[in-house]
């Protein structure tokens, strides 16, 4: 089973440890992975921001580096949604191209998606002491369904107790743009999310989508919580623990 | 004011927060999960199917089905308008009052009279509009717009209620609910029998019977479409549809996407000026059909937003709405339908930030009954502000340098290692960035993670250098 891995523009740059813990999962669970060097960015800033030019010029490049794969995992439920939910809507009047993205959305998955349910991983490398509540990030839940893998994956591990959180569901206020536009709202909504999850009791909040990471623990930091961990899933389940050197 | 500056003063608005933080909370979102969950989800998904689809069957016929509305309620008695805009509403309307000597109006909850600013043309014109909708007859009090479409008091505490009431009424200041709903209730009761003017909106039209269809919880819409002697019901033009077993479908999933309810208290549809037989009714009845930009979405890629059955699931979804309320969104629709409405009725380069305030969650669009992809809309928005060059000059380019550069593999990795050692730098030994250059709006209320300080890129090439 060949699969290439989409690393995200937000893990190369921000937090690669996520990239090697995604590469490790595909690789115990029995994976043949690819990374292919070229990759860059799904093209969401230019879609999500009204330049549908510029969005497909970039899956015209995920295109042609990653349709030579069986799947394409992606350690993110926003850039595997954009793959798979919204590339078909921007070649959708390029018949050539329709055809061949369609086929490749079709073989797209997020990674905890992917573990659970295609290469059926059931036993973890990592390990995990202590208590953890799931934010579920917006893309990965309203668009890729991800929802019950990553608690499943969560739950082949011993020593993690999972503590949901109240309004588990609800957006952390990222938004990828708005998060700088509309700072002042972001931060406001982002000040709910915190509160649950400090009210949750739990030592880390897991979550699948970089962007939610990178709001969520910016503003459990400023709000002066030094102790509650935010970590990607698969760092979780990796075993990695989210510092590099 | 643009989106922005409102909800920047929401923000610092402490009542306002504590009001919106209870909304918040349990509220209309809490009532529908219940009442959906009652209804059974699977169900309730094949009844959203089913709305949208009777929704859509209306919009493809509108014009034959208008036709048809005005045939049926012209035979029954009533008399058809329509009106253009505001404007034309205003004319119409005033130009009834003058026709039958009116000059006090009594009205049911209608957005549409919001769009058209009706009750100041009244109010300058001699005749005295009362709102009776116990929401609206607050914000009328307080001189406010409504922060919500079928809520529109929501932002306002029980003990800004009162003190409204005492300042108003001049009676003895009441903190509870019940008492103060009797207040308002004593009050309006003169006002429904002194009226001779009722003023309602529609749910619907029913072009079928040629009938108009009113859903409320206070029994006040039945007053006003039944005790003055005229009524006027004034609606938009997409809320025609062909038959009552329409309606049947379409109330089923309006009452429990509001507030959760298997139907709402009064459902009263209203056919006609009052019989030779009735008990009850007007002398006259008028219904104005209002255009005000719809016709402009018919056929065209936001044609999905004619749907709309006004239920305000989309707000009580949205992190937004629920963080800066109603009247941050600055015209007559809030929430993520008003994100879309307003650029789309009162102009594109008038609601500038309107479709960029959201986060594209889609909570709005997994809880709409009758399934508009409101985030797939606002997008197309956006898009349409890119296309018309609507967007400043700094975002434009900055998303075309991104796209050029992440087109270039080499550039970009080159780029992204001095951006990891940079950022990783400005981060310090407590690898948060306090100030973000080029991401004020970040940083004014959160840290930025620092960078690990090396790309993937840059390390997985070395480890399979080394293996």
């Amino acid at each position: 089973m060949r699969v290439g891995l989409f690393v995200t523009c937000l893990v190369d740059l921000m937090r690669p440890s996520i990239g090697f813990a995604a590469l490790e999962l595909l690789e115990k669970a029995g994976c043949e992975v690819v990374v292919p060097p070229t990759q860059t960015c799904c093209g969401q800033p230019g879609y999500n921001s009204g330049d549908s030019r510029a969005a497909r010029l970039l899956a015209r490049k995920v295109l042609d580096e990653f349709e030579g794969c069986d799947f394409v995992v992606v350690p993110s439920g926003s850039c595997s949604g954009m793959i798979r939910t919204h590339y078909p809507d921007l070649v959708r009047d390029d018949r050539g191209l329709a055809d061949r993205v369609a086929r490749l959305a079709a073989k797209t998955y997020e990674l905890t998606d992917f573990l659970a349910n295609v290469a059926r991983l059931v036993t973890m490398p990592g390990r995990f002491e202590g208590t953890v509540t799931y934010h579920d990030s917006c893309a990965g839940l309203r668009e890729m369904g991800v929802k019950a893998q990553p608690r499943a994956l969560l739950a082949r591990m011993q020593g993690v107790r999972l503590e949901e959180m109240g309004e588990c569901e609800q957006c952390c206020g990222f938004g990828g743009t708005f998060s700088i536009k509309f700072g002042d709202v972001s931060t406001a909504i982002a000040d709910r999310k915190c509160g649950n999850i400090e009210a949750s009791g739990a030592q880390a909040v897991v979550l699948g989508d970089l962007g939610c990471m990178l709001n969520i623990e910016g503003r459990l930091r400023r709000r002066g919580n030094t102790t509650t961990r935010v970590l990607h899933v698969a760092e979780v389940l990796a075993g990695q623990d989210g510092r590099m050197d | 004011m643009h989106f922005k500056a409102r909800a920047g003063r929401a923000l610092a608005d402490e009542t306002l927060q504590a009001n919106l933080h209870k909304f918040g909370t349990g509220g209309l979102a809490a009532l529908r999960a219940r009442g959906v969950a009652e209804y059974g989800p699977q169900a309730f998904e094949q009844l959203r199917d089913a709305a949208a689809a009777t929704r859509d069957r209306g919009l493809e016929n509108l014009e034959v089905l208008i036709e048809r509305f005005e045939r049926e309620a012209t035979s029954r008695g009533a008399t058809v308008l329509y009106a253009q805009d505001g404007a034309e509403v205003r004319e119409l309307v005033l130009e009834i009052c003058r026709r039958h000597g009116l000059k006090k109006a009594v009205k049911s909850k209608s957005m549409l009279t919001e769009e058209a600013t009706l009750n100041d043309a009244l109010a300058a014109n001699d005749v005295e509009p009362v709102e009776t909708d116990l929401g609206e007859y607050i914000i009328q009090l307080a001189n406010e717009p409504p922060s919500h479409i079928i809520a529109p008091a929501v932002h306002k505490s029980k003990d800004e209620v009162s003190d409204l009431f005492v300042k108003f009424h001049g009676t003895e200041r009441k903190t509870e609910i019940p008492a103060l709903t009797r207040e308002a209730r004593e009050v309006l009761r003169g006002r429904f029998l002194a009226a001779d003017l009722g003023i309602s909106g529609a749910n619907f039209l029913i072009a079928e019977t040629g009938s108009g269809a009113i859903v409320t919880n206070e029994g006040n819409g039945r007053m006003v479409t039944t005790l003055p002697r005229v009524h006027v019901s004034i609606t938009g033009i997409e809320k025609v549809i062909p038959t009552l077993e329409d309606f049947a479908t379409l109330l089923r999933v309006l009452t429990r996407s509001a507030t959760g309810q298997p139907i709402s208290n009064y459902v009263s549809i209203f056919t006609g000026p009052k019989g030779r037989d009735d008990g009850d009714g007007p002398e006259h009845m008028y219904f104005i059909l209002v255009d005000n930009g719809r016709t402009s979405l018919v056929g065209g890629d936001m044609q999905e937003m004619l749907r709309c059955i006004r239920c305000g699931a989309c707000m009580n979804h949205c992190p937004v709405y629920k963080t800066v309320g109603g009247h941050s969104y600055g015209w007559v629709y809030p929430g993520p339908m008003g994100s879309v409405l307003t650029p789309s009725y009162v102009g594109l380069e008038k609601a500038l930030d309107l479709p960029h305030a959201a986060t594209l969650c889609n909570q709005c669009g997994v809880v709409c009954p009758v399934r508009i992809p409101l985030p797939d809309l606002l997008r197309k928005l956006r898009e349409k502000q890119v296309d018309r060059r609507l967007r400043p000059a700094s975002e434009r380019l900055g998303l075309r340098a991104w796209a050029w550069v992440a087109q270039r593999p080499r550039l970009y990795a080159l780029g992204t290692r001095f951006a990891a050692r940079y950022l990783r730098m400005l981060g310090g030994g407590q690898r948060m960035i306090t100030h973000l250059p080029l991401g004020k709006g970040w940083t004014l209320g959160r840290e930025m993670p620092a960078p690990q300080g090396r790309t993937f890129r840059e390390l997985y090439a070395a480890r399979a250098k080394d293996s």
